[in-house]
């Protein structure tokens, strides 16, 4: 089956700084990447990209079978949900008003959103239990709950492919936790029907979680990709993370990574 | 909820302040002699007094206090900044070099006003271009930026031409067109600015889904699905021909697009499919309650620009002091 997504050898960065070279990847339907790397290693910049916000310095993204440079934002939002992390915005907009700019790239240049749009929104809010929080003030919703309203934008987006830009990164402990494991039942039901998530973290142990494909950046470049319970080992992520770390398998059977505290 | 009813009580509202707008005034005048004169049978001096002085004045009252509004709420949404006024491209500053430059040049008054309209387009023009120009770094920083650097050359052109005006007929005339005033209008003003505040707020309605998506940043509006860059241009485009329209008309009428989309946003949310006609009514009402204090509260007319700072700099303090939102 031909890929949903795909970068040829891919030179990323912002006017005259080179922030990544040599990147080749791709998406396939039904599945879950996962880009991982440390803060800095040009995650963001390589998101921004593979979703034609930016434009690559050298190579090119393929969003289906054209060139994405060639398409327009709304052909390109309706195959890409992009999540955000979670922000603040200016105005004290209403939760439903936020999923329900998910539905934007379906409407006309003049339209406004309609009683379908608000049953879809609301039934993505309801996908990820936050059904309640639809009148409630956005601007006032905790670190979490934002990320789970972006989240259900982006489902109510209806792409086949779900960007995620590091969505645990400025969560608490719990909040990360929770997020993530909304995130994994997302990613199982989303996969059973075809669509496709990638993230971005700095964070192994949630590469390991998702069971994800790995896609491990170092300094701007692909260090190596594949299953992550093949390639993420002790040797490869201490030379990513620059410290002694070691992968180690818990009682119950899951992978963690440690870092030596000396 | 009764949101619906809301635009349609402020719009009674509006019909009722009008109306008694048009009674007060030197020339007094009771609900009867409106009405009948409304009607075609008042005696001549108040068909006189209503037709040729206080509905043209009334009629731009709410015209421009609309105008500001709307633009101002368009402006705000655009820039993810409440703190923003529709001047905040230089429409103004521009507007003003224009009038002044026709004054100075002793046009006739539909050449200083078309003079001033023309100068509050380009200066906008002149700033988007220039922000086109310089690459790189965020857009809407860049545009209010040279929005400021704009303002201010035109503000130094126009403090120039006061000190070359001459100081007995035209500095006066200019001191006056600077700070607002409406005490001239006549209908064959409004007239011409009519169409063109309508036509600016067209897209402004049409587009009112889209500016929701803005206001969430660029970047993340052309996630969405919404060419960013097209848009802004025809939202700036419009909400300046808008503004620059009711400059011409009123002089530089500080503070309403500024304050009254904030309170707008209290009643109705940030919803500019809302937002705008809510703005729009409480812009109108608000513009003609100060002009009819204007032209009523002394012997002499107070500039309409005083008035509105007067009461909109210590409402917008206390805005500032109850709200948590600060710069973007």
């Amino acid at each position: 089956m031909g890929m949903m997504l795909e970068a040829r050898n891919l030179s990323i960065g912002h006017g005259k700084t080179l922030v990544g070279r040599g990147l080749t990847l791709s998406v396939a339907p039904g599945e879950v990447l996962c880009l991982l790397g440390p803060n800095g290693c040009g995650k963001t910049t390589l998101f921004r990209t593979l979703m034609g916000l930016l434009p690559p310095l050298a190579g090119q993204v393929f969003l289906g079978d054209r060139p994405i440079s060639t398409r327009t934002r709304a052909e390109i939002a309706r195959r890409i949900a992009y999540v955000p992390q979670a922000h603040a915005p200016p105005f004290p907009f209403e939760a439903l008003e936020v999923v329900l700019m998910g539905r934007t790239a379906r409407l006309g240049a003049f339209g406004q959103p309609g009683r379908t749009d608000r049953a879809t929104a609301l039934d993505a809010m309801d996908h990820l239990g936050i059904a309640d929080l639809a009148g409630r003030n956005y601007a006032q919703l905790s670190g979490g709950q934002r990320q789970l309203v972006l989240i259900a934008r982006a489902l109510a987006q209806e792409a086949p492919l779900i960007v995620m830009d590091e969505p645990t990164a400025s969560l608490d402990f719990g909040n990360q936790a929770q997020v993530l494991s909304r995130i994994a039942a997302l990613v199982s039901g989303a996969v059973e029907d075809g669509r496709s998530v990638v993230l971005s973290t700095h964070d192994p142990d949630q590469a390991f979680a998702l069971d994800a494909r790995v896609v491990l950046m170092h300094r701007g470049g692909i260090l190596a990709q594949g299953a992550a319970s093949d390639i993420l080992d002790g040797p490869r992520l201490s030379a990513v993370y620059d410290m002694p770390i070691t992968v180690e398998t818990t009682t119950s059977g899951r992978r963690v990574c440690l870092p030596a505290v000396s | 909820m009764i949101r619906p009813a809301l635009p349609l009580l402020l719009a009674l509202a509006l019909v009722l302040m009008a109306f008694g707008a048009v009674m007060v005034g030197p020339f007094g005048l009771s609900p009867g002699d409106v009405l009948r004169t409304l009607v075609g049978q008042g005696d001549p001096q108040a068909t006189i007094v209503i037709w040729n002085i206080r509905l043209p004045r009334v009629a731009a009252a709410l015209l421009v206090g609309a105008a500001l509004a709307a633009a101002g709420a368009s402006y705000q949404a655009l820039f993810r900044n409440p703190l923003v006024s529709p001047d905040i491209l230089g429409v103004s500053a521009g507007a003003g070099l224009g009038a002044v430059a026709g004054i100075f040049l002793s046009l006739p008054v539909a050449a200083i006003q078309a003079s001033a309209f023309v100068g509050g387009m380009a200066a906008v023009g002149v700033v988007t271009l220039v922000a086109a120009a310089v690459r790189g770094a965020d857009r809407t920083l860049t545009l209010v930026l040279v929005g400021v650097v704009i303002g201010a050359l035109a503000g130094a052109a126009t403090s120039l031409l006061k000190v070359l005006a001459d100081p007995y007929d035209q500095l006066p005339a200019i001191t006056f067109w600077l700070l607002g005033s409406l005490a001239s209008v006549t209908s064959a003003d409004i007239l011409p600015a009519l169409p063109a505040v309508l036509v600016g707020l067209v897209p402004l309605a049409l587009l009112r889904w889209r500016i929701n998506v803005l206001s969430m940043g660029d970047e993340e509006a052309r996630a969405l699905g919404v060419e960013a860059g097209r848009t802004r241009f025809l939202v700036i485009a419009a909400a300046t021909l808008v503004t620059a329209s009711v400059t011409a008309l009123a002089g530089v009428v500080g503070w309403v697009g500024l304050v009254i989309p904030h309170v707008a946003r209290m009643l109705v949310g940030p919803g500019f499919g809302r937002l705008l006609p809510v703005s729009a009514l409480i812009g109108a009402g608000y513009l003609l309650a100060v002009d009819t204090l204007a032209r009523t509260i002394a012997p002499v007319e107070v500039p309409l620009g005083i008035l509105t700072a007067v009461i909109g700099a210590p409402f917008f303090v206390v805005l500032l002091s109850r709200g948590r939102r600060g710069w973007a």
